[in-house]
C-alpha cells in the first residue's frame, strides 16, 4: 500500500489528506488555495493519485471542502478531478463530494461546473457555518 | 521626487495634496511597486479585516477577496518588467481600492508592451459583450482547453472577475511611447446582498 500524503494547510495553501488506509480511508482537500507556485504545490498530489490509481481501494470517496481558490488553482483542481474520472473510467468506484457553505453561491456554482465538465459521480453537499 | 519631500514646504504641499486626492476619491488603499505573493497576502488580509469591521455581507467580502487576488496576480504575472529595478521576478504597478456606501472599486495600473494592447483590448471587449451564461461557457471551455502558462496563469482571471462581479470591466490604455502603454483596469463590486 502506498504511504498516505498529508499536507498541513496555511493561509494560502489547502490542507490535503490522502490516506488509503482500508479501515479509515480519507481523501480530502480543504481550506484556501492560492499558492505562490500552484504547479509546485499540486504536483505531488497529482503524482500521488497516479500511484494510487494503479491499485485503488474498492471505493474512493474524494471530498473537496474549499473556502476559496484562485483561478490558477481551479485548473489544477480540474486536473485532480480528471484523474478521478480516469479511475472511474477504468471501472473503479469513485464518488466526488463537493462541500460548500450553504450561502456561498459562487462555490456552489463552481462545483456544478466541475460536475458538468468531468464524467464522474458527483455530489453537492451544502454545510452551515457558525 | 525625494527632493520634493526633503523640503519642508514642498513636502507639506505634496503630501497634503496627495492626502486630499485620496480622500476625494475615497481611496482606502494605494500602493505602487512590485506585486509579490507577500503583498497579495498582506493586502487581502487587510481588506478582509476592514470588511469584517464594517460588517459587509459575506458574499461581498468573498467577491472582493476574489477580485483582489486575480487583479494583483494579473499585474504580478503580466506587467512589463521595469528594468530600472533589478529585482524583477514580479511585475510592478499601481493598486488602488476605493469604496463608498454603494460599492468597492479595485483598480490596477501597469505598463504593457504596445504589441499586446490589441489582443488584450479584444479579450476585454469580448468579455464585456457576454451574458452570464456565455461567460460560464467560456470559462468551462478555457479551463478545459487552456494550458497553464509558465508563470502559472490559467487565462481565466478576467472571465472570473466579470462573472463574480456581474459588472462590466472598466479599462483603458494610454500610449506612453513607441514601445509601451499604460493599462488601467477597474472592477466594481456592489455592496449588496446577492
Amino acid at each position: 500500500m502506498i504511504q498516505p500524503l498529508r499536507i498541513q494547510g496555511t493561509d494560502d495553501t489547502p490542507t490535503v489528506i490522502l490516506d488509503p488506509n482500508p479501515d479509515s480511508p480519507r481523501f480530502e482537500i480543504s481550506g484556501r488555495s492560492l499558492p505562490e507556485d500552484v504547479v509546485a504545490f499540486y504536483e505531488p498530489i497529482l503524482e500521488w493519485l497516479d500511484d494510487y490509481a494503479k491499485n485503488p481501494l474498492p471505493k474512493t470517496i474524494f471530498d473537496f471542502k474549499l473556502e476559496y481558490f484562485n483561478t490558477a488553482s481551479s485548473k489544477l483542481l480540474l486536473d485532480i478531478l480528471l484523474k478521478l474520472e480516469d479511475m472511474y473510467d477504468d471501472g473503479h468506484d469513485v464518488l466526488v463530494r463537493w462541500h460548500y457553505p450553504e450561502d456561498d453561491e459562487d462555490m456552489q456554482e463552481a462545483g456544478e461546473e466541475y460536475a458538468d465538465i468531468v464524467e464522474v459521480p458527483f455530489e453537492q453537499v451544502p454545510y452551515k457555518i457558525d | 521626487m525625494s527632493q520634493v519631500l526633503k523640503n519642508n514646504h514642498s513636502a507639506l504641499e505634496f503630501v497634503y495634496e496627495f492626502y486630499l486626492k485620496m480622500k476625494k476619491s475615497k481611496i482606502s488603499l494605494a500602493y505602487e511597486g512590485e506585486i509579490t505573493h507577500q503583498i497579495t497576502k498582506a493586502f487581502t488580509a487587510l481588506a478582509e479585516s476592514s470588511m469584517q469591521r464594517e460588517q459587509d455581507y459575506t458574499t461581498v467580502q468573498k467577491k472582493v477577496f476574489h477580485v483582489m487576488v486575480e487583479c494583483l496576480q494579473n499585474v504580478s504575472k503580466h506587467a512589463e518588467r521595469d528594468f530600472n529595478y533589478y529585482s524583477s521576478k514580479d511585475g510592478r504597478g499601481i493598486f488602488l481600492i476605493s469604496k463608498d456606501e454603494k460599492e468597492y472599486n479595485i483598480t490596477t495600473g501597469n505598463i504593457i508592451r504596445n504589441d499586446k494592447v490589441e489582443s488584450l483590448r479584444e479579450l476585454l471587449e469580448k468579455i464585456n459583450s457576454m451574458t452570464k451564461e456565455e461567460l460560464t461557457k467560456l470559462y468551462k471551455q478555457q479551463i478545459r482547453e487552456g494550458r497553464l502558462s509558465p508563470k502559472g496563469g490559467a487565462g481565466l482571471g478576467f472571465i472570473d472577475i466579470a462573472r463574480k462581479t456581474g459588472q462590466k470591466l472598466i479599462y483603458s490604455f494610454l500610449r506612453i511611447d513607441d514601445e509601451n502603454s499604460f493599462f488601467v483596469l477597474t472592477s466594481t463590486i456592489p455592496r449588496v446582498k446577492t
